[in-house]
């Protein structure tokens, strides 16, 4: 019953909000065709790569911000389902010759079985202690794996080489199937947000976002928007977990694992604007395309130049602009609803 | 299980315990201060074993007179993170823990990098001819005790009871409480609010400065050591409750004691699960750890 009162402004949509769901429609289509024509014009194999993680960084990123943004959850923990979805595949593949297909719906499915029956437990710690146990519980992940020999333990595991094919999604030179499926991931992410920013699901998070306690009297239900949230995220960061395998072709437990992809799963949402629809993606198409080339560019020294540009730059994005990059575009924020 | 081994668990657990309590406990007492984690603490703690590795290559001293120095040294660091970022990242008006975490998160990036280009990735180890205690081991009835460690713990203690001293005793520890308790209305009494949270932001350091110290005295030193002690800092301030100085000494020796027997039981790769286990079904229990009030 409560939840129909909580329909109501779903109701009272004014023609202003439709105009402005319909613009963001519009918005979105013409990224996708740029970002389709993009490789056409850009042929150099390390640019490509670059757009490869840029558009899987834009998707992992507007998962993070289902959870981390519109429901206020900071995970930083996220690599745990990133690894798991990295892990079915790989596994499911190697061990069995599941195609890499069936095993992204595997990864993602356990993931969100798993982010269930952590949320369970989780949900009921405060702030800092939230994001703090998802550290732990992802570095003691991390920490199984590593100790796991049929898993392949700390040496990883190696896809075979095979020719390229659609069915075992591996393509060796050629970068444009991938692009184009984490094209296709990072478009299904943002029409998942963009749904949900227009549902009652979407007024209900912003409500627990907002003001727990305040929604929680109104009759929204804190808990299982939480769970709802949890699971969605964790799925499509999985997936992204195994499109990643799919792409490198080799695993390990630190390169799928660390805490360090927790990290740059939040930061373009950070960066472009948290619990927003376009900041991971704007977060993202700034954020990665710097990191990788300061990386190979200054990395290489092994001095850290890298890392004291990427220290400079989230420490002084965080200070300077706190709502993200995209609020420097809205003239009006998101509804206070 | 003998006795024997017990024993052994039991003194080593404690021993490594009290010096995780030493880590953790300036991040808790800035929690408490301000609501605030510091993603850098680790950094902090770092650059404290940089400082003695220094001080014992130039200067020519043994690590236990380079101890001050680090300490010393970790306080400006300390003060003036909360002055250079801290301060500026509580002004925000949107997020403001999303902000902080961030920022403190690329500030410790920031000191890992320069560390980096200051002191190369190679590993380093304080050296033997001029570390007294470096290696010694004694024996006490068949339990062996490393010396490093043993006054380690010791300083440790003593540092509790100086930091216990100064919260109950001085007027900074006055104001320290007062200000944790209510930072808006302390600024009615005349307490200058921001100069309390730069000098509790200098302690803070400190206090990892001094853990940091101490393990410079056993342990390699290299820009990326921090991270595995910075999350037990982090678990055992969650366990014994953020902001709670009491609770991050227990939650340390628990800690302590957790790893020391798991290292026994399981593999040696294996050690942290014991912490993990410990820290998670607390947690499930006590949510806001075992004297956490906030």
């Amino acid at each position: 019953m409560a939840s129909q009162a909580l329909s109501a402004p779903l109701a009272a949509t004014t023609a202003a909000h439709d105009g402005r769901r319909r613009r963001e429609l519009i918005a979105f289509a013409i990224l996708l065709a740029a970002f389709a024509v993009l490789p056409h014009l850009v042929k150099d194999v390390y640019a490509q790569n670059v757009i490869v993680l840029t558009l899987m960084y834009a998707a992992l990123s507007q998962s993070w911000n289902i959870l981390g943004g519109y429901c206020g959850q900071i995970s930083l923990g996220h690599a745990l389902y990133f690894g798991t979805g990295a892990y079915a595949t790989s596994l499911l593949y190697t061990k069995f010759g599941v195609i890499p297909w069936f095993g992204m719906i595997v990864g993602g499915v356990i993931a969100a079985a798993i982010a269930l029956v952590l949320g369970y437990q989780l949900f009921r710690l405060a702030g800092h202690y939230f994001a703090i146990a998802t550290i732990v519980i992802a570095e003691a992940g991390l920490l199984l794996v590593h100790n796991w020999d049929w898993a392949g333990a700390a040496t990883g595991i190696q896809w075979p080489f095979v020719p390229d094919s659609w069915l075992t999604f591996q393509f060796g030179r050629d970068k444009l199937p991938y692009i184009y499926f984490a094209l296709g991931l990072f478009a299904a992410t943002w029409l998942v947000t963009f749904a949900i920013e227009g549902s009652r699901w979407g007024y209900w998070w912003r409500a627990v976002k907002d003001n727990a306690d305040a929604a929680e009297s109104l009759g929204v239900k804190i808990f299982k928007s939480k769970m709802a949230a949890a699971a969605v995220s964790a799925f499509f960061t999985a997936v992204g977990g195994a499109f990643y395998a799919c792409f490198v072709q080799y695993i390990d437990p630190d390169s799928v694992m660390a805490f360090k992809f927790s990290l740059l799963m939040a930061l373009p949402a950070v960066l472009g604007g948290i619990g927003t629809l376009w900041g991971p993606v704007v977060g993202a198409v700034i954020l990665i395309p710097l990191m990788e080339t300061t990386s190979s560019y200054l990395g290489g020294t092994g001095r850290g130049i890298d890392l004291i540009v990427y220290g400079l730059l989230v420490m002084v994005v965080a200070l300077a602009r706190p709502e993200g990059i995209v609020s420097l575009f809205s003239r009006r924020k998101a509804p206070k609803a | 299980m003998t006795a024997q081994i017990f024993l052994q668990i039991v003194a080593s657990g404690l021993l490594m315990g009290l010096i995780y309590a030493l880590i953790a406990v300036g991040l808790s007492l800035i929690f408490g201060l301000m609501d605030v984690v510091n993603f850098a603490h680790g950094e902090f703690m770092m650059l404290a074993m940089y400082a003695v590795f220094g001080a014992v290559v130039i200067i020519g001293i043994d690590p236990l007179m380079a101890m001050p120095l680090a300490v010393a040294a970790l306080f400006v660091v300390g003060a003036t993170a909360y002055l250079g970022v801290v301060q500026h990242a509580m002004r925000a008006k949107a997020n403001i823990g999303m902000v902080q975490i961030f920022a403190t998160f690329g500030l410790a990036v920031l000191i890992r990098g320069v560390s980096q280009f200051l002191f190369t990735s190679d590993y380093r180890n304080v050296p033997a001819e001029r570390n007294l205690l470096g290696g010694k081991t004694i024996e006490l009835g068949g339990v062996f005790l490393p010396l490093p460690q043993l006054v380690g713990a010791g300083i440790s203690v003593l540092a509790f009871v100086g930091l216990w001293l100064l919260i109950t005793r001085t007027d900074f520890g006055k104001a320290l409480e007062a200000t944790r308790e209510d930072a808006g209305a302390v600024a009615l009494v005349g307490i200058d609010k921001n100069r309390v949270f730069t000098l509790g932001w200098g302690l803070g350091a400190s206090l990892v400065g001094l853990a940091g110290a101490i393990l410079a005295i056993f342990y390699y030193i290299h820009p990326d050591v921090a991270a595995p002690f910075a999350l037990i800092a982090y678990v055992t301030v969650a366990l014994g409750g953020f902001g709670s100085v009491f609770g991050a000494l227990v939650a340390g020796i628990m800690v302590g004691l957790a790893e020391a027997l798991t290292a026994t039981i399981l593999p040696p790769a294996l050690k942290s699960v014991g912490i993990y286990a410990l820290y998670l079904g607390v947690l499930f229990i006590r949510p806001k750890g075992l004297f956490g009030s906030l």
